[in-house]
């Protein structure tokens, strides 16, 4: 029997786990993420979920564990955020390397010092190259949706490669909202039983991910990159699968909100686009043609998307909850990247706003817009990347 | 999937995900060269523990039908490792040219 639940994002990042009837958890706490492992440790302890939870002593150990049993043959996940996230910086390149389709919830939370404990994307955005997929979801819904398609997705032959989906801490994380559970059953007819490419096995012994020479590795990594352009084509068929069964449905890679005859189109990941709605509505009631494009998934990022919707816009402006020291934040930079090689681009400015959890409301976002307007009626860009609400 | 030991792949095609291999005996070489201290266990001290046989990270040692270790110094890289684990100190660690 289908359910409406009415609880916190990490709670159903749990739900979705035993949904996706995961046979190995291997996990860590740390704030903001604990929640989502103590709520499978729960569903483990009461005989919810038949699996194996595996207590380690840290976040590259408890990465390390899940290699180890996905390379076994089964179903593996996990959960972390910021520190965490960087302390398995090491192991994950092992699990893309070794083709091993983990997904794991990360909770994003800003990196210190100084400390912080609130959100920005700073912590998975730092993970671009590991050879990770990486959603970005915007509200609790999406969290579970995605987690049941991230284990489609990472366990198609065509892909074999690990996933993060993200989520801003406390923003949701802790936040209550009602979600639609579907059926086991109806879930299980989506996500059949996971079968690995080669299983570690001790009667068939075998050694994997080991030593190559310069004459094979070039063609290694090519495989990952195949693999990306592979998810790529399969995340919107995914989706729409997903839609058609269960009733929600995400745009695959971009979701777009009354982009069709924008002039100017704002470009975010996660949960500023539910503000961002907000302020494009406002801004259309005033004849302005302003439209949102929400990153659902940064890698593989979605370039063809962005030259598509340069191809009607005068303007595109993103909006970071991130910033690469020395440059600018990854969102804008890859916006432009993918632009580059178009015969004519649109104006482009960049916004960091948000970091270290400091909110981005529908207002701060209306002004966005409202200075992106401004640029785009003289036809010039009076500064590159700004720093909105930044104190003097 | 297509595993690694015996072919030498000429195209991509060939190549499996990730590199796998089934194990060979020394199939790079004898490493036991690389040695700069050699074991030498004094079977008269040793109390077949079996506990240098267990730590052996190359596992170089064999354990005998009395459970007495026999070292392969074809493969023993000289790590120390049986050395220091063991209890009734039967295992010395002696330069190689001496």
């Amino acid at each position: 029997m289908a359910q409406t639940l009415v609880d916190t994002a990490n709670h159903i990042a749990g739900y979705a786990a035993k949904a996706a009837r995961v046979k190995v958890i291997a996990a860590y706490p740390i704030t903001p993420q604990t929640t989502i492992v103590e709520k499978i440790a729960e569903f483990v302890e009461n005989g919810e979920l038949d699996a194996e939870y595996i207590c380690v002593e840290s976040e590259h150990s408890a990465m390390v564990a899940c290699i180890g049993a996905a390379a076994a043959g089964v179903r593996t996940f996990t959960a972390t955020s910021a520190h965490g996230l960087a302390l398995m910086h090491e192991a994950l390149h092992w699990a893309s390397g070794s083709r091993l389709p983990i997904v794991m919830a990360v909770v994003n939370r800003a990196m210190g010092a100084p400390w912080s404990i609130w959100p920005d994307l700073s912590d998975s955005l730092s993970q671009r190259d590991t050879g990770w997929i990486q959603f970005y979801c915007a509200d609790n819904q999406e969290v579970f949706d995605t987690i049941i398609q991230a284990y489609k997705l990472c366990e198609n032959e065509k892909v074999f490669l690990p996933a993060m989906v993200c989520l801003e801490g406390f923003i949701l994380s802790h936040t209550y909202s009602p979600v639609k559970i579907p059926d086991q059953r109806e879930i299980d007819d989506f996500l059949p039983p996971y079968k690995s490419g080669w299983i570690l096995d001790v009667n068939r012994p075998l050694s994997h991910a080991n030593l190559v020479s310069p004459e094979y590795y070039m063609e290694f990594r090519y495989m990952i990159q195949e693999a990306m352009e592979n998810a790529k084509m399969l995340i919107p068929k995914i989706d729409k699968e997903y839609g058609s069964r269960f009733g929600f449905e995400y745009g695959g890679l971009v979701e777009k909100y009354r982009c069709e005859d924008a002039d100017l189109v704002l470009i975010t990941m996660g949960t500023m686009a539910g503000d961002a709605k907000i302020a494009v509505d406002k801004m259309r009631k005033e004849g302005l043609k302003v439209g949102l494009a929400r990153i659902r998934v940064f890698r593989p990022f979605p370039a063809e998307e962005i030259r598509k919707l340069a191809e009607h816009a005068q303007m595109l402006a993103t909006i970071d909850r991130h910033v690469s020291f020395g440059m600018e934040g990854f969102l804008a930079a890859e916006t432009k990247a993918s632009l580059f090689s178009q015969e004519s681009r649109p104006l482009f400015a960049s916004f960091i706003a948000g970091l270290g959890g400091r909110d981005v409301t529908f207002e701060t976002i209306e002004k966005i817009a409202r200075k992106s307007v401004k640029w785009m009626s003289v036809g010039k860009v009076e500064k590159e990347t700004l720093w909105v609400d930044l104190r003097r | 999937m297509v595993v690694l030991t015996d072919i030498t792949p000429k195209s991509r095609k060939e190549m499996p995900l990730t590199p796998l291999s089934t194990p060979t005996y020394g199939s790079m070489g004898k490493t036991g060269f690389w040695r700069t201290f050699r074991p030498e266990v004094d079977y008269s001290k040793c109390t077949k523990c079996t506990l240098c046989w267990i730590y052996c990270p190359d596992a170089a040692i064999e354990r005998q039908q009395d459970d007495s270790p026999k070292i392969d110094y074809d493969y023993c890289k000289g790590c120390g490792i049986c050395a220091n684990e063991c209890p009734v100190k039967a295992i010395t660690m002696k330069r190689e040219e001496e």
